[in-house]
C-alpha cells in the first residue's frame, strides 16, 4: 500500500510537472504581471468641444507607474462591460486622445485606458468612463473673443471712413517708397526704357496680390499719362487677367485706351524658379529703368533684386512678408514694409475713404496697443485675466 | 452698373465667409471645402487663358521677327514635345515625361535656386558697410548673429556665450520686431478685406476709389 501510495504520489507530481505546471506558468506569466503595474484612473470621456462632430476627446490620470510604461492603449465599446475595441495609442505621459476613429453621433460610447511597457506587459484596464456620445457644434465657443471685436474693428474703421467723408482732415505719415513711385515712373520716362512691375508670385486669393493690384492702378496710370512701357510678368492666370483689366482702365482713365497691349502684360508660367529666371531674364535683355516687386514673395525675391540690383535699375519692393523683407531692404532702393502695402492705393490716390480706412486701422492698432499694456502689467502682477480673454 | 454684380457678389461671399469662421459644423466645413474646390476648379480653365497670353506674346514675336525669336520657337517646340510625350507614352513614374521632368525641369529649378547662395553672399557684402551707426549696429549684430550660429563661432566664443546671446536677440528684439510687423499686417489684411467687400477699394476692378 505504501508503494503504491508512493508511485500514485510521483505519478501526481509528473501529472504536475507535465500538465499543470504550464498553467500556472501561464498565470503567472500574465495575471502577477498585470498586477504589478497600476493602471491609469479616472478616465474621462466628453464630447471633443467646438468641432465638426464624430469625435470625443478622452482623458485620464497618469498611472503611478507611468515612467515603466511606453504608453497608454485606450480601448472604445458602446457597452459599458464588454466589446471594447482597441482605437489608438499614446505615449509615456501623455494623457489625453481625440478619438475620431469611425465615432458615430449621438451613440453613446465607453472609453477604457491601460498601460503597455516597452516588452509588451499591461496593466490592468482602468474602470470605464461614462457613458459619452459625440455631436457636431453650431457655434465655436473659441471664437467668442474674435466675435465682439470684429464689431469693434468694423466700427472703428466706418467712424473714421465717415470722419474722412465729412472733410476732417486726417494726418498719414510720409511714406518714402510710395513717395518715390513717381520718381521712379519720372527716371524711367526720361531714360526712355520701361517700367517692370511683378505682382508678386501668389495667387488672387492673397490679400497681398490684391493690394498689388491696387497700387498698379496708380503706376499705370502714371506710365499711361507719361507714355512709358509698363511690362507686368505674371506667374498666376488669373492674377494676369486681373492685372491686364487694371491697366486697361487706367490708360482709359487717362484718355490713352491705345496704350494698353496685351503683349506686355502676360502670364509667364506658373513655375515659381521658372518665373525668377523668366523676370530675370527680361531685367537683362530690356534693362528696364524702374524695377516694382509688389505683392506676395518667397525665395525668388533675392534673385529678383540682386538681378534688378546688377542691372542699375532704381528699385522699389514692397511685400508682407517678414522672411523676405531683409532682402528686399538690403538690394532694392526703397522697401514698403508690411502694412505700409496696404496703405498705398489710399496714400497714392487720396481718396478719403481710402484714407479713413487707414486711420481706422491706426484707431484699432490703439486698441490693441492699449490692451497690450494692461495685459503686460495685469500678467506682471499675476492677474491673467486679460492675456486669458485673447486665448 | 457694370461693377454693381461683382461688388455686391463680393460683399455677400465675405458676409458668408465670415459666418462660416464662427460656425464648427460639418455643413460649415463641407461648404468651406466645396468653396476651395471651386476656386481650383475655376483656376484650370484660367490656366487655358495664361496658355493663350504665352502664344500670343511668342507667335507675335515670331511673325514680326523680333529680338530673340528664335527662342520663341524653342518655347513653342518644347510645349509641343513635352505635351505629345505625356499623351502618347504617360506619365507614369517611369515615363519618359517624368524623366524629362525629374532630370531637366527639376535641375534647372535646383540650379535657379542654388544662386540664391552667391546672391545672399554679394547682398551682405554690399550691404555690412559701417557707413552710419545704424548700419554699423547693424553689422556687429549681424556678426554676432552668424558666428553664434555655427559651431565653429560657438567653440571659439564659449567663454563668451555666445549662442546664449544670439538666441536671446533672436527670442527678443527680433521676435518683437516680427510680432510688430506681424499686427501691422494682420490689421491691414483685415481693414483690406473690409474696403473690399464694401466697395470702398475698387482697384482690383480696374481702377481705384471709382
Amino acid at each position: 500500500m505504501y508503494i503504491k501510495f508512493k508511485e500514485v504520489q510521483h505519478i501526481k507530481i509528473i501529472y504536475l510537472f507535465f500538465f499543470a505546471f504550464p498553467l500556472f506558468a501561464q498565470e503567472s506569466d500574465t495575471l502577477p504581471l498585470t498586477q504589478k503595474f497600476a493602471p491609469p484612473l479616472d478616465v474621462r470621456a466628453f464630447d471633443t468641444p467646438n468641432d465638426a462632430g464624430k469625435s470625443i476627446t478622452v482623458q485620464w490620470n497618469l498611472s503611478p507607474d507611468n515612467s515603466l510604461f511606453s504608453g497608454y492603449e485606450i480601448y472604445r465599446s458602446e457597452a459599458q462591460d464588454t466589446g471594447y475595441q482597441y482605437v489608438g495609442y499614446m505615449g509615456r505621459g501623455i494623457s489625453t486622445i481625440r478619438d475620431n476613429r469611425g465615432v458615430k453621433d449621438n451613440t453613446p460610447y465607453y472609453y477604457k485606458v491601460r498601460g503597455r511597457t516597452s516588452t509588451y506587459e499591461y496593466s490592468e484596464f482602468s474602470p470605464p468612463s461614462s457613458s459619452t456620445s459625440s455631436s457636431p457644434q453650431w457655434y465655436h465657443k473659441g471664437k467668442t473673443n474674435v466675435l465682439i471685436g470684429l464689431p469693434l474693428f468694423i466700427f472703428l474703421i466706418f467712424w473714421a471712413v465717415f470722419q474722412a467723408k465729412m472733410g476732417k482732415p486726417l494726418f498719414i505719415r510720409k511714406i518714402d517708397g510710395l513717395d518715390s513711385l513717381e520718381e521712379a515712373v519720372g527716371r524711367a520716362t526720361e531714360m526712355g526704357k520701361p517700367v517692370l512691375y511683378v505682382p508678386g508670385t501668389s495667387f488672387i486669393s492673397d490679400i497681398a496680390t490684391i493690394a498689388s493690384m491696387n497700387i498698379l492702378s496708380q503706376v499705370a496710370k502714371k506710365t499711361a499719362e507719361y507714355n512709358t512701357p509698363i511690362i507686368v510678368p505674371n506667374r498666376d492666370p488669373i492674377v494676369m487677367s486681373v492685372a491686364q483689366e487694371v491697366v486697361r482702365e487706367a490708360a482709359i482713365e487717362k484718355g490713352r485706351p491705345d496704350y494698353y497691349n496685351p503683349d506686355r502684360v502676360f502670364f509667364l508660367t506658373s513655375s515659381q524658379f521658372a518665373y525668377a529666371a523668366g523676370v530675370c531674364g527680361i531685367m537683362t535683355r530690356e534693362k528696364p529703368a524702374t524695377n516694382l516687386f509688389i505683392g506676395m514673395f518667397w525665395a525668388e525675391s533675392l534673385l529678383l533684386a540682386e538681378t534688378g540690383n546688377i542691372t542699375g535699375a532704381i528699385q522699389i519692393a514692397g511685400t508682407d512678408a517678414v522672411t523676405q523683407l531683409p532682402f528686399f531692404v538690403t538690394a532694392c532702393d526703397y522697401t514698403i514694409m508690411g502694412e505700409e502695402l496696404y496703405a498705398a492705393s489710399a496714400y497714392l490716390s487720396k481718396n478719403p475713404s481710402l484714407v479713413g480706412g487707414i486711420k481706422g486701422q491706426d484707431y484699432n492698432k490703439l486698441v490693441i496697443f492699449i490692451f497690450l499694456a494692461l495685459g503686460t502689467i495685469f500678467g506682471l502682477l499675476g492677474n491673467n485675466f486679460i492675456i486669458n480673454l485673447f486665448k | 452698373m457694370r461693377r454693381a454684380g461683382p461688388l455686391k457678389l463680393c460683399l455677400i461671399g465675405g458676409i458668408v465667409m465670415i459666418i462660416q469662421f464662427f460656425i464648427p459644423h460639418r455643413f460649415s466645413k463641407n461648404f468651406f471645402d466645396e468653396v476651395v474646390h471651386w476656386l481650383i476648379v475655376c483656376g484650370v480653365p484660367a490656366l487655358v487663358i495664361g496658355y493663350y497670353s504665352i502664344f500670343h506674346v511668342h507667335w507675335t514675336k515670331i511673325r514680326r521677327k523680333r529680338e530673340g525669336w528664335g527662342y520663341s520657337i524653342i518655347i513653342f517646340v518644347a510645349v509641343i514635345v513635352v505635351a505629345l510625350i505625356g499623351f502618347i507614352w504617360g506619365v507614369g513614374e517611369n515615363s519618359v515625361f517624368m524623366k524629362i521632368y525629374q532630370y531637366m525641369t527639376m535641375t534647372m529649378q535646383a540650379t535657379m535656386f542654388s544662386l540664391l547662395g552667391f546672391y545672399m553672399a554679394s547682398a551682405a557684402f554690399r550691404s555690412f558697410k559701417a557707413r552710419t551707426p545704424e548700419a554699423t549696429l547693424l553689422l556687429i549684430v549681424a556678426l554676432v548673429v552668424m558666428f553664434g550660429r555655427v559651431p565653429i563661432g560657438e567653440s571659439v566664443f564659449i567663454k563668451l556665450k555666445l549662442p546664449n546671446l544670439v538666441e536671446w536677440i533672436l527670442m527678443y528684439p527680433n521676435m518683437a520686431a516680427q510680432r510688430g510687423i506681424g499686427l501691422g499686417v494682420g490689421l491691414g489684411i483685415m481693414a483690406t478685406s473690409l474696403k473690399i467687400m464694401l466697395g470702398i477699394e475698387r482697384g482690383w476692378l480696374g481702377g481705384a476709389g471709382k
